[in-house]
């Protein structure tokens, strides 16, 4: 699965992408930044603030809750600020 | 129709382009938006982007009888005066055309994944959301 980061979350995570295999019992995108935070610093500091965190599970807007099984791209942002 | 790239864009092309041949549209709505007070990169989520537009634009197509639309927005760095951002609704009449470039543009704004990096006093900082997008946006539910 590859998971992309963007903006000041990929500043603070200190990647802009990665291949990851996620643990058998994660099932949702909360299970995912949980992963991710125990990972390392770097992802801790990036999802301190989840009120601040936006996702989206192939290429869709999600959240917290949505089922990341079978998915093929997982993306963390911060709240959109184009136009 | 969709464009995301570097390029600058020029208002009276893209609507003569979008009309040319119809006969069928009585009213054409352009919102642009332009870059202000200091310059800005624009980063976004390539594949997307283009896809998240996609299903703004087929909303609007789904809510008002539209007979055309654009939504084009630049990436990359882009200095005060620049385009930035162009949605062009094309309808029968007026008030649909008005309606759906509203409603492109605060969908736009809340969903479509691009973000800002303000460059001022020589710092590069993020641009936080504006509550009142989210509340523009709301309107429309």
């Amino acid at each position: 699965m590859k998971l992309l980061y963007f903006a000041w979350v990929k500043e603070k995570a200190g990647i802009a992408e990665e291949d990851v295999t996620l643990p058998a019992a994660i099932s949702d995108v909360a299970g995912v930044i949980g992963w991710l935070k125990s990972r390392g610093e770097n992802y801790a500091l990036a999802f301190a603030d989840l009120a601040l965190i936006r996702c989206a599970v192939d290429q869709e807007h999600g959240d917290l809750a949505t089922p990341v099984a079978g998915a093929s791209e997982i993306a963390f942002f911060p709240p959109v600020t184009g136009g | 129709m969709i464009r995301v790239g570097p390029q600058d864009f020029d208002i009276g092309a893209e609507v003569r382009a979008l009309t040319a041949g119809r006969t069928d549209i009585g009213a054409v709505v352009t919102f642009s938006g332009i870059v202000r007070d200091v310059p800005l990169e624009l980063e976004h989520y390539p594949g997307m982007t283009e896809k998240e537009l996609a299903r703004i634009e087929a909303e609007a197509h789904r809510r008002w009888p539209l007979q055309a639309s654009l939504i084009l927005h630049r990436t990359g760095r882009l200095l005060p005066g620049d385009n930035i951002v162009l949605v062009i609704a094309a309808s029968a009449h007026r008030q649909a055309a008005f309606e759906a470039a509203s409603f492109l543009m605060d969908y736009l704004k809340t969903r479509a994944p691009f973000w800002k990096k303000e460059e001022r006093n020589g710092e590069a900082h993020w641009v936080d959301a504006r509550e009142s997008d989210d509340e523009a946006m709301k309107k429309w539910e």
